[in-house]
C-alpha cells in the first residue's frame, strides 16, 4: 500500500547504493525532482535504467552516482549529445561508465517481460544490427512453432523505479494521463517504486474508466511535489520548458560550469522549488 | 499553383519539399525528429491530409501545428486521434506490420542505405559517443519501407560506417532475404542536393534526380563513395509556391513558439 511522504525520506527509504534503478518518462513527466533528490543524498554505484537517459541521466552521471547504464537512446531530445554522459563514455570523466544498450523496441519488451513476471522478452527485432555483437545481453531464441529466429532480452526488474505523475487519491491511487510512456510497465516490473505527484485528490469517480491508473496496493511510496518534472512537463499542468533543454547543451559541455550549476541549482535546493520553476509554464498549459 | 524561380529557395527547403513529396495520403508514416518531421507534416499540410503520423512516444494520427522539438512534445499528443504506450507502439503498431513508411535520419549512411547513429569510431573506445539507435533497428526491418534524408558531406555519407545501428541492404544484393527481412528496406534517400534509389540488382542507391541547379560534380565531391548516376537523370522539380509558403510558415510557428517559451523563461 502507497505511503505518502516527503521526497527526500522516499528517496532514502528505497534507494541504496549498488541499486539498479529506473527513472523513467518518455520526454513527458520525467522525474526530476527525485532524480535531484538522488544526487543531494550521494547514492553510488547505481546501475540507472532507462530508455531515454535525458538530462536528469547526464546530471546523475556527472555527479558519479552510477557505475552501468542501461539505454536505448542517450541524447537531448531535439538538442543534441548528452555531454556528461559523452564525457564519461569517452574520457572515464568522472568515473567509468559501463554500457548495456538496446533499442527502444527491446527495452520496452524488457519493461513489458519484467512486469509479466517472465524470464525475458521476445521480438523480431536487431535483424542485421550490430547491437547484437556488442551488447552479450542480446541473444536469439527460435520460436518452437514456425522456427523463425527471434532477439531474445532478459526482463527488466529494477530493486526501484521512480516517475512522476498528474495526481494521486487519498488512498494513494496514481493517475497518469498524455504520453504515458512505459512508466505502468517499470513500476510493475520494479520491486519498490516511488511516485512524485502534482497534486492530490479526495478520489477519482469522476474519471474516465480507462485511464491509466496504478493502485495504491503496487506502488510503494508517493511524494506531493508541484512541478517535480520540470524541465520535462506534466500533461494539463505545465508544458515543457524547452529553453532549459537548450540550455542545458551549454551547461554540460564544461566540467566546471556543470559543476558549478549542479551545486547551486540542486546540491543547495530543495524539492519544494520546483513549483516556482513551474510557474511561467503553467499558463500555456 | 505556380512555380518559384530556381534561387528562390535553400538546398535545405528542397530536401524537405522532395521528401514531402514521396509521402501518399494513406501512408503511414513512424516520424523522426528533424527533418523527417518537416517533411511529413507538409505532406500532411498540401497533398497528403490525411496521412498518418506516427511518433514514437506513442501518439497516433497527431497533426501538430508547430514542430515538436522533441519526440514527445504535448502538442503531439493534444492533437493525436490516440496515444498508447511505448510497449504497445512497438509490439502492435510497429513490429505488427502497420507502418508503411519508416522515416529516418542517419549521422553515417553508406550506399547501400546501412545507418550508423551510435558511435565515431570503435564501439568500446568510441571518437564520438552519438545518443544510439532509440527505435530505429527495427523500424528499419519492420516498416514496410524507409526514407532517409540528410544533407550530403563526405563526413556522413561514407564508403564504410563504423557501426550499423540499422540495417538497410548490408552488402546489397539479397542480404535482407538472407537474415530473413521481409519488408522491403531503404528505397529513397533524398538529400539536399538530389534523389537516389537503389538499384533493383545491387541495391546500392544510385543518382536518378538532381536538385535545380546542382551538378552532377558538386553531387560526387559532397559524397564519400564513387557515386553512381542514373542513364536518365531526372531534374526535382523546384518547389512550387503553396509548398515553399506551408514550409516557411511552419517553421516561423514553430520558432516563434519557442521563442515565446524562452522570452516566458526570461520573464519569469
Amino acid at each position: 500500500m502507497a505511503t505518502f511522504m516527503p521526497l527526500s525520506q522516499a528517496v532514502s527509504e528505497n534507494l541504496r547504493a549498488g541499486d539498479a534503478a529506473a527513472f523513467e518518462g518518455f520526454t513527458h513527466l520525467i522525474p526530476t525532482a527525485a532524480a535531484h533528490e538522488a544526487i543531494r543524498q550521494g547514492v553510488r554505484d547505481l546501475t540507472l535504467i532507462r530508455m531515454t537517459p535525458d538530462l536528469i541521466y547526464d546530471q546523475m552521471i556527472g555527479m558519479g552516482l552510477a557505475r552501468k547504464m542501461i539505454f536505448s537512446y542517450a541524447g537531448n531530445p531535439g538538442v543534441g549529445l548528452l555531454r556528461r554522459i559523452r564525457d564519461a563514455v569517452e574520457n572515464g570523466w568522472p568515473g567509468p561508465l559501463e554500457l548495456e544498450e538496446h533499442s527502444h523496441s527491446a527495452m520496452a519488451n524488457a519493461y513489458d517481460a519484467g512486469a509479466a513476471g517472465l524470464p525475458f522478452a521476445v521480438l523480431r527485432g536487431y535483424r542485421g544490427a550490430e547491437l547484437a555483437r556488442v551488447t552479450p545481453t542480446i541473444k536469439t531464441v527460435t520460436c518452437p512453432f514456425t522456427g523463425e529466429e527471434l532477439a531474445a532480452v532478459p526482463a527488466l526488474r529494477p530493486d526501484v523505479a521512480f516517475i512522476h505523475a498528474q495526481k494521486a487519491d487519498r488512498k494513494g491511487n496514481v493517475l497518469i494521463e498524455g504520453i504515458v510512456g512505459v512508466q505502468k510497465q517499470a513500476v510493475l516490473a520494479s520491486k519498490r517504486s516511488v511516485v512524485t505527484v502534482e497534486e492530490v485528490v479526495d478520489d477519482f469517480k469522476d474519471l474516465h474508466p480507462n485511464m491509466c491508473v496504478l493502485p495504491s496496493w503496487t506502488v510503494t511510496a508517493i511524494a506531493v511535489v508541484p512541478g517535480g518534472a520540470h524541465p520535462s512537463y506534466t500533461h494539463g499542468y505545465y508544458v515543457r520548458d524547452n529553453a532549459a533543454y537548450v540550455e542545458w547543451d551549454a551547461i554540460a559541455a564544461d566540467r566546471e560550469r556543470f559543476r558549478a550549476w549542479m551545486q547551486k541549482n540542486v546540491m543547495e535546493r530543495t524539492p519544494d522549488e520546483f513549483a516556482a520553476r513551474v510557474a511561467h509554464l503553467r499558463k500555456a498549459a | 499553383m505556380t512555380e518559384t524561380t530556381a534561387n528562390a529557395f535553400t538546398p535545405s527547403e528542397m530536401m524537405t519539399i522532395a521528401a514531402s513529396r514521396a509521402l501518399k495520403n494513406d501512408d503511414v508514416c513512424f516520424v523522426g525528429i528533424g527533418a523527417p518531421s518537416a517533411a511529413c507534416n507538409v505532406a500532411r499540410l498540401t497533398h497528403a491530409p490525411d496521412i498518418t503520423l506516427i511518433y514514437e512516444s506513442g501518439t497516433i494520427g497527431t497533426a501538430p501545428d508547430v514542430l515538436p522539438l522533441s519526440i514527445g512534445d504535448g502538442e503531439l499528443c493534444d492533437t493525436a486521434i490516440t496515444t498508447v504506450s511505448v510497449p504497445e507502439m512497438f509490439r502492435y503498431w510497429l513490429q505488427g506490420g502497420r507502418i508503411s513508411i519508416g522515416f529516418l535520419g542517419a549521422a553515417q549512411v553508406d550506399r547501400f542505405g546501412n545507418i550508423n547513429t551510435t558511435v565515431i569510431g570503435d564501439y568500446a573506445q568510441p571518437k564520438t559517443r552519438l545518443p544510439g539507435g532509440g527505435g530505429a533497428p527495427e523500424i528499419a526491418t519492420s516498416a514496410r519501407e524507409i526514407y532517409i534524408t540528410m544533407a550530403q558531406s563526405r563526413r556522413s555519407m561514407v564508403e564504410s560506417i563504423d557501426f550499423v545501428t540499422s540495417f538497410g541492404h548490408g552488402e546489397g544484393g539479397d542480404h535482407r532475404k538472407r537474415l530473413g527481412i521481409e519488408t522491403a528496406g531503404p528505397t529513397l534517400l533524398i538529400t539536399d542536393l538530389a534523389v537516389w534509389k537503389p538499384d533493383p540488382v545491387t541495391k546500392e542507391f544510385v543518382v536518378t534526380a538532381l536538385h535545380p541547379g546542382v551538378t552532377p560534380e558538386q553531387v560526387a565531391e559532397t559524397c564519400g563513395w564513387p557515386a553512381r548516376f542514373a542513364e536518365r537523370l531526372d531534374i526535382t522539380p523546384p518547389p512550387t509556391e503553396l509548398e515553399l509558403t506551408t514550409l516557411r510558415d511552419l517553421q516561423a510557428r514553430t520558432k516563434a513558439a519557442h521563442d515565446t517559451a524562452a522570452k516566458r523563461r526570461e520573464d519569469a
